[in-house]
C-alpha cells in the first residue's frame, strides 16, 4: 500500500496553550500538549473515555499509517488505539481489540472513507512534529518529539516511499542509492561491503542482465521499519527494509506475512489479533526464515539496525480468500 | 559495532518461544540450515502465499538450464554463482500463466544476453522466457523470488521447528 493524494480537509481547532491544534475525526478527538497525545471518546457503555500516548509513541505509527496508506490489516499504535484498513474505508478504534475494553464495552470503533481518515491524519502528523524530528528515524538519529510546538518538518514526513515497479536499478526504475544522491552509508552499517556484481551483457541485453548490491542499497537506507519494493514478481513482492529499536506499529495481519532476516537479529512478541493476548516470541537471526499467521499481531525488537525481508503477496483477493477460508490462516500445514 | 551475516559454514539460528500456541504457525526455518542439507539446486520452499513462494538453493557445480514465463530474482546469501541467460528463439514454457521454472531438456537455442557474477547480498534479475544456468565452483546458498512450480519441493516437516 502506498498513500495516495488527498482533498478532502480535516477538522481541527486553533492551536492550544502549548501551540499545536486539536483534530476531530469521527467521535474521536485528539490533542497534544508537551508530552502527550491525549484521545477522547465515549465509549460503547456511553461512558467518556480517555487515553494518552507519549508523544513519539503516537507520532511514530502516525507516519507509517500515512506513508503506507494505512497498509495491510490492522495498525495498532498501542494495545488500545488503532485503524485497520479495509481498502476502500478505515476503521478507527481504541479498545475494541482489547480484551478488557470490549468486554466492558468502553470501547469505541468508527468506519469512515479512507480520505477523511487520512486528511486528520496527515495535518496532525505535519501540525504536531516539530523542527528536528523524524518520526521514520531511529531514535539515536533524531532530536526530540517533546516540548512546546517550534517550527515543522514537511520534507521528512512528505518523503515518498521507494517502490520500484520490476527491479532497482533498471532503466525506467527506481535509483540506486549513493553518496551522491544524499544517501550515505548507515552508522551500524559501515563493514557491508559496497561492490556491484560483474555484468557481462552482450549488446543489446544491457537492460536485462540485471543484479544489483541489495544489502548496500539497503546499507543506504534513511529511515527505519519503513519497507520499500525491491523486485516484483506479479503480486510478490520483496519489501526488504532496515530496523532498528521498536516497530512503531503493532502490525495487526489481514493475510499471511512473511519475514527474511537477512542480517542481525529482531525479537518478536507475538500476541492474538483481537485481544492482544501473547502467543509466542519468535527470535529471527541471520538466514532465518518464519510467517506471521494471518491471525496473530507481531511487533519487532531490533537491538542494532538489521536488514529485514518483509515478503508480501500484495494481491487485492487475498484478504478475501482468507475470509471465504479458501486461503488458509496458518502459512503451512505439516 | 559488527553486521552478523550468516553462511554454510557458520549460522546461529533463532528459534519460537511459544506462550500459547503451536510453533508450526510460524514455520520457523533457516536458509543456511536448509541449503546445507539440500541437493545441489533443490527448489526447497521456505516460504509460500498461495501461488507465490522463496525457494531456498544450495547452489553447487553447474545446474541444469531452467526457464519461467515470468520475471524470477535470485539472491546470493551466501558464495559466488555466475548466472548465464540466453534469449531463447522460441519461449520453452508454452503457456504464459504457468507458474514456476522448468527444466530444459536440452541445450538452450538463441542468442546469448551475457552473464552476471553474484555474490553475498547481489540480487540478480531473471527475466521471463530466458533460460538461465547456475555456475557455482563452490557451495552458495540462495533465495529464490518465484511462483510455485513442477520443481519446487516443499518438506515443511524437515526444515521447520515443530515444537
Amino acid at each position: 500500500m502506498n498513500a495516495p493524494e488527498s482533498v478532502v480537509k480535516a477538522q481541527s481547532s486553533g492551536p492550544n496553550a502549548h501551540g499545536y491544534r486539536s483534530y476531530k475525526l469521527g467521535q474521536f478527538e485528539f490533542t497534544r500538549d508537551e508530552y502527550f497525545a491525549h484521545l477522547r471518546w465515549v465509549g460503547r457503555n456511553g461512558k467518556q473515555m480517555s487515553h494518552s500516548l507519549d508523544i513519539g509513541a503516537f507520532l511514530r505509527p502516525l507516519m507509517r499509517d500515512v506513508a503506507w496508506g494505512f497498509f495491510y490489516g490492522y495498525v495498532n499504535f498501542d494495545e488500545v488505539f488503532g485503524t485497520c484498513n479495509k481498502y476502500s474505508s478505515v476503521d478507527v478504534y481504541a479498545g475494541t481489540y482489547n480484551g478488557q475494553y470490549s468486554r466492558a464495552e468502553v470501547d469505541l470503533l468508527i468506519n469512515l472513507p479512507t480520505d477523511e481518515v487520512r486528511a486528520c491524519f496527515v495535518e496532525m502528523l505535519e501540525d504536531w512534529v516539530n523542527e528536528g524530528y523524524d518520526p521514520f528515524a531511529a531514535p539515536m538519529e533524531t532530536g526530540s518529539p517533546y516540548g512546546r510546538k517550534r517550527g515543522e518538518n514537511l520534507a521528512a514526513l512528505r518523503r515518498q516511499r521507494q517502490l520500484a515497479k520490476r527491479c532497482v536499478g533498471l532503466k525506467d526504475d527506481l535509483f540506486m542509492r549513493s553518496d551522491a544522491n544524499g544517501f550515505t552509508v548507515n552508522r551500524h552499517f559501515q563493514d557491508v561491503p559496497q561492490d556491484q556484481p560483474e555484468l557481462h551483457p552482450e549488446p543489446g541485453f544491457e537492460n536485462e542482465v540485471h543484479a544489483f548490491n541489495l544489502f548496500a542499497y539497503l546499507s543506504r537506507s534513511d529511515v527505519t521499519w519503513n519497507p520499500s519494493f525491491t523486485s516484483v514478481v506479479k503480486y510478490s513482492f520483496c519489501c526488504p527494509t532496515t530496523e532498528e529499536h521498536i516497530l512503531p506499529v503493532i502490525h495487526g495481519n489481514d493475510r499471511v506475512e512473511w519475514f527474511f532476516q537477512m542480517c542481525d537479529e529482531i525479537h518478536w512478541n507475538c500476541g492474538d489479533k483481537k485481544t492482544g493476548a501473547p502467543r509466542a516470541r519468535v527470535i529471527m537471526k541471520a538466514g532465518d526464515c518464519a510467517a506471521m499467521p494471518a491471525d496473530c499481531r507481531h511487533q519487532g525488537y531490533s537491538p542494532k539496525r538489521s536488514m529485514l525481508l518483509v515478503w508480501e503477496n500484495g494481491s487485492p483477493q487475498v484478504v478475501y480468500d482468507i475470509e471465504a477460508g479458501k486461503s488458509p490462516i496458518n502459512p503451512v500445514s505439516f | 559495532m559488527k553486521t552478523i551475516f550468516g553462511s554454510l559454514d557458520h549460522y546461529e539460528k533463532g528459534r519460537v518461544e511459544v506462550i500459547n500456541d503451536n510453533a508450526k504457525n510460524y514455520a520457523f526455518s533457516n536458509v543456511f540450515e536448509i541449503c546445507n542439507k539440500s541437493k545441489p539446486y533443490e527448489k526447497v520452499v521456505m516460504g509460500i502465499n498461495q501461488i507465490y513462494v522463496l525457494e531456498a538453493i544450495r547452489a553447487e557445480g553447474t545446474s541444469p538450464w531452467y526457464s519461467c514465463a515470468h520475471d524470477e530474482f535470485v539472491l546470493s546469501m551466501d558464495g559466488e554463482v555466475e548466472v548465464h541467460l540466453v534469449k531463447l528463439d522460441r519461449p520453452a514454457v508454452t503457456d504464459p500463466d504457468k507458474n514456476g521454472a522448468i527444466q530444459l531438456a536440452a541445450e538452450p537455442v538463441g542468442k546469448k544476453m551475457g552473464w552476471m557474477k553474484l555474490r553475498r547480498g547481489h540480487q540478480g534479475m531473471l527475466p521471463a522466457n530466458c533460460a538461465y544456468q547456475f555456475r557455482a565452483a563452490r557451495p552458495a546458498a540462495l533465495v529464490m523470488q518465484t511462483t510455485q512450480g513442477d520443481l519446487s519441493v516443499l518438506k515443511w516437516a524437515e526444515i521447520c521447528q515443530a515444537a
